[in-house]
């Protein structure tokens, strides 16, 4: 089975303030195509840490992250923004849709800075956006936008670059538990059907639950690893 | 190019989120770029009007007049004291200086005209026939005085057209006579209407034109002479000046400074106190030029400010738009924008403000003469005293717009919006993508 990616000893150390804070020290995952993975953990164990890394967001102070045969940690910062325009899907907790733009606009966006928009890449967004139940919002923005309908716009923007996996942090956290089951539902499907991996970060067990495989972190170090 | 077009529009889009903040950034650069155009503008038909006159008194020309010295003695029992330039002088200035080509006396001097009941107070200038040509006055009908009447000391006159219309309204004025004090002048000559010109430093006063009378100039020494009696303000002044003004024409331009000095040399060693001015076109050319160039150099400054004053209003907005904006900066990123694409979307932010404010300000700077007519039209019709109050050069003032400082302006407004974009633009790309996310 091929690995969408693998970290081996990820460490992460923060200065603050002098002081040095080990937000990830030494953690070890194999990620294989197709996995649906939930991150949990207390506040402060470093999920944050972990998913940015993953999300080529910020280096690791050491250790490796081999991406499609790449090791992240040695890569210019112009390298890592083209990889997550072409490689990484995102998912936040807030939506984080641009104002400015349309729910199409804002699905073009990763194809746009990885210089792959074209007239066959934006058919493909209109077809994500039917996918994700907003084919006749195309036009709307963001304000015009229920939570849940925003967070499937960002669920369709995260498809659009056909990324080695979709990162989500605590996707249904600004949701009603309805509209929480409706997008947890989608990302299920998104994974059964199409066989996207997720990653997910969330602090609630049922809906962890959804996860093929739950790692649990404390104090920036694996605790456990237990697939269902 | 696709990438560009995305940008522009982008930058646009954001722009449009804030209508009116984005309106008072324009009006900024709008007012520093129509101040560049109609300052430099209004300089421009300042100083081109100055010079005009001052070309229309003739760059080869030097003007000697009389002019009463300041009274140190109150007028005593001795009666008057003669004083300006003399016809010694005026032979002495044209026989020794051989660099002079011709040169016109004049003597001029308030009358009254009379034909029988109809009567016109105007100025009665003595001249040569060339007088006529050197001030650009031209005939209407019949002749200016001649040679032979000159040399005849002819009783003959020409009037000016205004002087004409008024003595003889209903019938033809040539060959009519003019009476001044006992003496009658025939009708020679009707002169067209001619502008007034203005007065131009120095001794040269404007002049009017419209109520002279003009006589052979040997007729005047002869007929009325040197001593002259003049009522005023109630009482009898009396003053002995035989030229009021000699017109010195040189060779060539370029003799005029040396015969300017030979001029000065000749008639200080003949006069001892400072009863006449000598007047000279070129020199004031030259200073008028000057002014110009340091009129141009100061409403540049002025204008180069205010140019400033709207970049930084550029800046300020835009740090406000980048820490506003932080949220998006850090999408953005995450969703692959590299730091370029993030300088580049804020710079053609601030490209695009500067190049509406520069085009709206460039088509408001073209505006200045209009509105400069507009406004003086207004300002008669509501406050027709305080215009009259006004200076000549701010009533008549009429800007010409300066071609090269349309491009400059616009230029210096894209420049300026370049120069203070860059450093909000570089700090929002900057910002490390995880903090700017976190945003609130
Ligand atoms: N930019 C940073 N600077 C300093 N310390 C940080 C930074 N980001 C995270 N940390 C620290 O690293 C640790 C892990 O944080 P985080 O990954 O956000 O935890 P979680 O998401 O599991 O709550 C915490 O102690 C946090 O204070
Ligand atoms: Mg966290």
């Amino acid at each position: 089975m091929n690995l969408a990616f693998r970290v081996e000893e990820l460490k992460k150390d923060y200065l603050l303030g002098g002081e040095t804070v080990h937000a990830l020290r030494g953690v070890t995952i194999e990620v294989p195509e197709g996995d649906y993975v939930a991150i949990m953990g207390p506040s402060g164990s470093g999920k944050s840490t972990l998913l940015n890394l993953l999300g080529c967001l910020d280096r690791p102070t050491s250790g490796s992250y081999f991406l499609g045969g790449d090791d992240v940690a040695k890569m210019t910062d112009d390298r890592l923004s083209e990889v997550r325009a072409n490689r990484i899907g995102f998912v936040f907790q807030s939506y984080n849709l641009i104002a400015q733009l349309t729910v199409v606009e804002n699905i073009e966006v990763p194809l746009y800075y990885g210089s792959r928009l074209n007239s066959t890449t934006r058919a493909r967004c209109h077809k994500l956006a039917e996918m994700v139940g907003l084919g006749d919002r195309l036009r709307h923005r963001p304000t015009q936008l229920s939570g849940g309908q925003q967070q499937r716009a960002a669920i369709a923007r995260s498809l659009v670059n056909d990324p080695y996996f979709i990162l989500a942090d605590e996707p249904t956290g600004n949701l009603d538990s309805v509209t929480s089951g409706e997008i947890l539902d989608l990302l299920s499907r998104l994974n059964r059907e199409e066989g996207k991996t997720v990653i997910m970060v969330t602090h609630e067990e049922d809906v962890a639950e959804r996860a093929k495989r739950i790692i649990r972190l404390k104090d920036g170090l694996l605790q456990s690893d237990v697939r269902r | 190019m696709t990438l560009w077009i995305r940008t522009w529009q982008l930058g646009v889009k954001s722009l449009l989120l804030h209508p009116l903040r984005s309106l008072l950034t324009v009006l900024g650069i709008f007012i520093g770029v129509a101040s560049v155009i109609w300052l430099l503008a209004i300089g421009e038909g300042i100083s081109k009007k100055a010079q005009e006159q001052i070309e229309g008194l003739g760059a080869d020309n030097i003007i000697v007049r009389s002019i009463k010295p300041p009274n140190e003695s109150t007028p005593d029992s001795r009666g008057p004291v003669p004083y300006g330039v003399t016809r010694d002088d005026y032979y002495r200035l044209t026989e020794t200086i051989n660099t002079v080509d011709r040169a016109l006396p004049i003597r001029e001097l308030r009358r009254q005209f009379r034909n029988n009941d109809r009567l016109v107070d105007g100025r009665l200038v003595g001249c040569t026939p060339e007088y006529a040509q050197v001030t650009h006055l031209e005939v209407d009908r019949g002749h200016f005085i001649s040679d032979a009447e000159l040399e005849q000391k002819e009783k003959a006159c020409a009037l000016a057209a205004e002087v004409a219309e008024r003595l003889f309204p209903f019938e033809n004025p040539l060959g009519q006579t003019v009476r001044v004090e006992d003496d009658y002048y025939v009708v020679v000559g009707v002169m067209k209407p001619r502008e007034a010109s203005a007065g131009i430093g120095g001794s040269l006063a404007a002049q009017e034109f419209s109520d002279d009378v003009y006589i052979p100039i040997t007729t005047l020494w002869t007929r009325i002479g040197d001593f002259i009696v003049t009522r005023r303000s109630g009482s009898w002044e009396g003053e002995i000046v035989q030229l009021s003004q000699i017109t010195l024409r040189v060779n060539s331009v370029d003799d005029v400074v040396a015969t300017a000095d030979l001029v000065r040399t000749i008639l200080a060693s003949k006069h001892r106190i400072a009863d006449y001015a000598i007047t000279v076109p070129l020199d004031l050319l030259e200073q008028a030029k000057t002014t110009r160039l340091m009129f141009i150099v100061f409403m540049g400054l002025i204008a180069a400010i205010s140019l400033v004053v709207g970049g930084i209003g550029i800046m300020n907005i835009m740090l406000a738009t980048v820490t506003e904006r932080t949220r998006e900066i850090g999408i953005r990123r995450a969703l692959g924008a590299k730091r370029r694409d993030i300088t580049r979307q804020f710079l053609a932010e601030t490209i695009v403000l500067s190049i509406v404010g520069g085009l709206t300000g460039v088509l408001g700077g073209l505006t200045c003469g209009f509105v400069t007519d507009w406004l003086r039209m207004a300002l008669e019709n509501l406050f027709p005293q305080v215009m009259e109050s006004l200076p000549d050069v701010v009533r008549t003032i009429s800007p010409k717009v300066v071609p090269w400082s349309i491009p400059m302006a616009f230029g210096i407004s894209v420049g300026v919006g370049l120069i203070f974009g860059l450093y909000p633009a570089t700090r929002a790309a900057a910002m490390d993508p995880i903090e700017a996310l976190r945003h609130e």
